[in-house]
Order: structure tokens, then sequence, then C-alpha cells
């Protein structure tokens, strides 16, 4: 896909553990659940593997909203991948307010792969948050078009 | 390694916006060690100068480049130097030896800091720094079996632990181990007690930073007369 | 030989029980205050301690307010740290003390700056205690500076250097406990002539401390004075325990404190007990008795010690 994506709704990349939340996210499709399209997965093998810039940089291509979705505490497949992403997107967070971008638009969340509906659920209502912040932010200046892949 | 932390985002964004093009410049050796300027650290300020220009509406062009150490003339190799001539400015995430010496290397270049350099010192575990020399340029660490009173001492004492030890604590902030403390088990394990009931005369300081800006020079390595 | 001409060396000297006091300079130049502390000290102490710029708080200098001490026919103990000045400073101080005849001088490390008024300063610490004790012993004793020149004007003139009775402070309650013993002796070495121990609460650990002065003989080369802080009230008593650096109150004179239906004048009590079993200890050659911006107390605490009057010269 190299077309710049150019509809008002928001941009959202949600970086998946392979062992988890990709998998629900799949499920979630085969079970035919509905949740955003304009949520564009990003395949990690663990949450650990993302670093803070990778998220920083999602925003500079564009995205209004990062989701980190990785495994229960504890059900890491690499013991302390999603704990130490959790780390990591804190700090991230205040690396955005630092900029000037509302940190909720980053945001960790933790999803089964067995939880399709629980994917379905979370983006659905993390997509939600983003359009109501898009909407009261009058500080936050438009964002250029992003090209979706590159 | 020199110690180093990254300066408040403000302060760097302030010096960025002053002009257009600006090159974040890491340093692959100490301050990559210590997280605080390496090409990671690198990358992050550029997409954080990226985003926080786009948010004010303000025309930055940030790009980031990491060479293996600013304090060194030959890895300002020509793509690095093309780099810094193309900007308007760098910001320079190595110690302040590196920014000093960009500018030596490129007087033309406007070098702005973007690490607050802090000690020599060790990493402790990840994460976590600490002190452990002061560049006194006159080691005296044998006396003290390999712990050093002139910096880990809050007040540089040569003779034993001030009034204020306490629970081999140092009286200036529970989070610093009293050196002598440390120093006195070291040498009671050593065996080495009666050296500490010797009394240390005055240290001559003129070996340190109070004999004014120093400099080593080594005629037997030096490639050519020296100036 | 005497070292000074100074009236505390000249009581040790006949084998009396010295009693020196504090005087804490004050904030301003607010000279009648400091007349009348000295005044409520005169005749109660033989020399009073004038604090430098003490928990590194600026005030009068501890020069300044020993001339002023010294007017009031009140012998000053001049107090000088390390943390503000460096040998330069303070050997020109030591001349200069000298020659307006302050006799006594107690030399100590200095509480770090960030315990007082101006955080943010630089310290110097270029030497330490029992550097500037040797220091000022070798200026006495030897004629000579730190840098091994002669204290005098020129080649034909007289070597005049200062004369003075040089002090220390220890603290026996410091860690670690074992090299604070180590530390006395270092300071007796260095050259120190009397001590001048931090205020004593747990007397079991001085009466320790005591016994480990007198294996090493050390009470028989330096005058040790033990040092007393009446408590004012069960606040001061928990602050001096739990915030102040190597201090221990014992929780019996807490309890006592909270019990007393005043607790101001059972703190003297306990102050007059204290000095009593101090009197008792080998080795204890005189009481420092630090009653902090409590001068007037001092002749009431003093007498009830059954330690006046004063001997005369
Ligand atoms: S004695 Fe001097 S050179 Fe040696 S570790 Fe200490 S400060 Fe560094
Ligand atoms: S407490 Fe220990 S480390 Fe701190 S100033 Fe005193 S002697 Fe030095």
């Amino acid at each position: 896909m190299t077309e710049p994506v150019t509809t008002n709704e928001p941009n959202i990349i949600a970086l998946c553990c392979h062992y988890c939340a990709f998998t629900a996210a799949d499920l979630a499709g085969t079970m035919r659940l509905q949740y955003p399209p304009n949520i564009r997965i990003v395949r990690l093998p663990c949450t650990g593997r993302v670093d803070v810039n990778m998220m920083l940089q999602a925003f500079v291509e564009g995205a209004d909203g990062v989701m980190v979705a990785g495994c229960e505490v504890g059900s890491c497949h690499f013991i302390k991948g999603n704990i130490r992403a959790a780390k990591r997107v804190a700090y991230a967070k205040k690396l955005l307010a630092e900029t000037g971008i509302n940190p909720e638009r980053l945001e960790m969340f933790h999803i089964a792969a067995s939880q399709g509906p629980l994917f379905a659920e979370t983006a659905t209502a993390f997509t939600e948050k983003i359009k109501q912040l898009m909407s009261q932010s009058t500080t936050e200046a438009p964002k250029t078009p992003v090209v979706a892949e590159r | 390694m020199i110690t180093a932390e990254r300066k408040p985002f403000d302060t760097v964004y302030e010096f960025a916006r002053r002009h257009k093009k600006v090159l974040v410049l890491g340093c692959g050796t100490c301050v990559t060690v210590c997280m605080a300027g390496g090409k990671k650290e690198a990358e992050i300020l550029t997409s954080q100068l990226t985003l926080k220009a786009r948010q004010d509406g303000v025309d930055l062009e940030v790009e980031e480049h990491t060479i293996e150490r600013q304090c060194d003339r030959e890895f300002f190799d020509e793509a690095t130097q093309r780099k810094i001539k193309d900007a308007d400015a760098v910001i320079s995430l190595a110690c302040g030896v590196g920014v000093q010496f960009c500018i030596e290397v490129l007087p033309d270049a406007i070098v702005y800091p973007g690490v607050d350099t802090k000690f020599y010192g060790a990493t402790i575990e990840q994460g976590l720094w600490s002190e452990r020399c002061g560049g006194c340029g006159n080691c005296v660490l044998e006396q003290f079996g390999g712990l050093c009173p002139v910096a880990r001492c809050s007040k540089s004492l040569l003779n034993g632990p001030c009034g204020g030890s306490s629970d081999g604590k140092c009286e200036v902030n529970s989070d610093i181990d009293c050196i002598w403390q440390l120093i006195y088990d070291r040498m009671k394990k050593l065996g080495r007690l009666d050296e500490l009931e010797q009394n240390q005369p005055a240290k001559d300081w003129t070996t340190g930073r109070d004999g004014g800006p120093r400099r080593i020079l080594r005629e037997d390595v030096t490639l050519e007369a020296n100036p | 030989m005497p070292k000074s001409d100074g009236r505390l060396e000249q009581l040790f000297e006949k084998g009396h029980f010295v009693v020196t006091g504090e005087l804490g300079p004050p904030k301003s130049v607010d000279v009648d205050l400091v007349k009348e502390k000295a005044g409520h000290l005169l005749g109660c102490v033989d020399a009073v301690n004038i604090t430098d710029n003490q928990t590194a708080i600026v005030r009068m200098s501890s020069f300044a307010t020993a001339l002023l001490v010294q007017g009031q026919g009140l012998e000053p103990v001049m107090q000088i740290t390390c943390r503000d000045r460096n040998r330069i400073a303070i050997q020109s101080d030591v001349i200069g003390a000298a020659a307006h005849g302050i006799h006594n001088i107690l030399c100590l490390t200095g509480d770090h700056q960030c315990f007082g008024n101006h955080p943010t300063s630089k310290n110097v610490y270029d030497i330490d205690s029992i550097q500037l004790i040797a220091m000022i012993k070798a200026m006495r004793d030897e004629g000579v500076f730190a840098c091994g020149e002669e204290i005098r004007v020129s080649k034909k003139a007289d070597v005049k250097p200062p004369q003075v009775f040089i002090g220390a402070a220890a603290n026996p309650f410091g860690d670690p406990f074992e090299f604070r013993v180590i530390r006395l002796a270092k300071k007796v070495a260095a050259g120190a002539n009397f001590i001048q121990t931090q205020c004593i609460y747990d007397m079991e650990r001085f009466a320790e401390w005591m016994k480990q002065v007198r294996n090493r003989g050390l009470h028989e080369k330096v005058k040790i004075i033990a040092g007393v802080t009446p408590l004012k009230s069960v606040g001061m008593a928990k602050y001096m325990r739990d915030s102040v650096a190597g201090m221990m109150v014992p929780d019996s004179y807490i309890d006592r404190l909270n019990k007393a239906e005043n607790a101001a004048e059972e703190g003297i009590a306990i102050c007059i007990e204290q000095m009593q079993q101090l009197c008792e200890i080998e080795g204890v050659a005189g009481i420092h008795l630090m009653a902090i911006e409590w001068e007037h107390k001092v002749k009431g605490i003093v007498e009830k010690a059954g330690l006046l009057p004063r001997p005369t010269i």
C-alpha cells in the first residue's frame, strides 16, 4: 500500500506482540468482530522490541495515537519483555509531554492471544479516545498527512 | 567513563529553534554507555524536536548522526563534516569535551551542548551511575585501600571521617555512602588500619583544577614538534 | 613554655577543672546582642567558643565576634572551619587573631554548606581539621607557614609567630565508632592541646570511648572537655536524635521530658546530672556547656552543678 491516508479518521499505530495481541487481533478478524479500520498493526516478536524512538517515530510519521499491546504480566514469552516495554512507554509519555503532545495519545495494553473480543474493544475505545483528544485539541497543530508505509 | 545527563528538553528546543536546520550529533563512547548521548538518544531527541516544532508551527528541519567519539579528530570523517556544514547548527550530545572539540574541528560550526556533563563514574547497575574519581592529577588511591576520599568524601577529607558520618552514610545525604566508613572497613579487612593512623599532610592541589587548566604532553608519542 | 598567655591554658596548668561556654554570633550587626550574651556568661565560664558560621549559616565572623566578646572581659575560643577558607585565608586569620590577643583557636572541619542558608555555594576544604591543627602548630612552634617560609617580615627581622592554644573537636558518637579514638589520636599527634567533645547524651557510649582514650594514654597528652547541651523540650530532644548526624539521645531522657510538668526545668536537671557524672570520669578535664540561645540559664546550671565560683588567676 503506497497511497497516503487522507481520511479525517485518526491514524493509529498498534505495536503488537506476535504471541498475544497480534494473535488476538487476528482472532478478532476471524470472529468477524468490528474494530476501527484505521488501526495499523505492526507485528513485533515481543513488545520488548519496542524502543523509545519507535514510538516517537510513529508520531513523527504522522500517527495520532500509538498503542503498544503486549502479553499479560507474567506471561511474556521472553519473560520480561512486556514489563520493559511498559517502562519505556512511561518514559516515552514523558518525552511526548515535553514536546507538547498529550501523553494519552500513547498507551500500553495487555491482551492475551485468546482475547479477540478484548482486542476489538480496546482498539475501539482507544480510537474513540484519540478522536476525542483530536477534537478537543486546540494547541496541537494538525498533523502532516501520513505515508502509511515506506 | 565521563557521565552525563540529558539537558531539559525545553532548553535544547530553545537552542534548536534559533535555526532552520539542526544536526543532532551523538557520541558513541562514554555518553552512549551512560545512555545520555548515544545513537539512540540522538534519534529520540531528533524525534522530539521534530514533533515539538511541528506542534508550534515552527519551521525546523532536524537530522541525526552519531560518530564514534567527538573528542578525537579522526572520527570527524568527511561525511560527518559535510553534515555539520550543511546544518545551521549542531546539538552535540557528547560531553563538554566533545562539544568544544567539535568547534575546534569545524571552527565555523555553531555547536550547542545537548547534555549536562556530570562526573567520572562507573555503572553501578543499569540506570545507576556513581562518581568515583575527581581527576585530582595525583592519585592517592593506594593509601586508602583503593577508595577515593578526594572525590567520594563530600569534604575531600584525607584524615578520616568527619563527625557527621552516621551508619555508613554521609552527613550530606543518606543516599551517599560515607567513603570513610568504606575506607575504614576495607583497611581493617586488609589489616592496614595502622596506616590510617598516620597523619596525611595537606594535599598539593596544583596537579588538579586548582593549578589552572591542564594538559598532558608526551614527547615520545607526538608526531611532530608541538607548538 | 606556655603556648599562649590565655586563661584557659593557665587554668589547665594549675590543674583546675574548667568550664567553657558557647556563643553563637548574630545573623546581623547586632553588637548589643553579643554583649548581652557575653554578659550572661561572664564569671560563669572560663572561656567561650565563638562559632564560625555554624551549620553553614552566614553570621558575624567568629573573628569579629571574638573581639567583641574579649572587650567584655571574657576569653574567646575562636573557631575556624575548613569549609569556607583555604590555607592562605586561614593563616592570615590566625596571625590576625594572635595580633589581637585571641589566645585560643578551635580547629574544625565544618558542616557541609548544604545544611545552611547558602546551599548553592562552592566549598573549600583545601585542608582538613587535622591538617589545620598541624598547620597552626607549625606556625606557633616552628615559626613557619604551611609552605615552609618563616613567619617574619624580612630575613633580618625576628620571627614573630602566633602564640595560640590549639583546640580540636571530637565526636565520640560518629561512625565508625572504632575510628573515633584513632581520629582523636591523630588530632593529638597533629598538635591539639585541648579537645571539646560533641554534646553527650549517651553516657554509656561516652564512657566506653573514654576507656579507649585512657587505654591509649591520650588523656595525659591532651585536655578533654566534655560537651553538654541542656534539652529545652521534647521536640528538641527528638530533633537532636533524628536529624543531627552522629547524635544519640537515649529514650530514657525523652521519657523524662515527656513526663515532666516543665520540660525545660527537667532538661536543665538532666544536664546538671550529666555534668556531675562527667566530672567523675577519669580523664575528663572540664565541661563545655553549649546552651544554644539559652545563655541566661548558664549561671544557674553551672552553679547547681557545683562549679561556681570560677577560679581566678
Ligand atoms: S585520588 Fe585523585 S586521581 Fe585518584 S581516584 Fe581520587 S580524584 Fe581520582
Ligand atoms: S560523612 Fe563521610 S563522606 Fe560525608 S563528609 Fe563526612 S567523612 Fe566525608
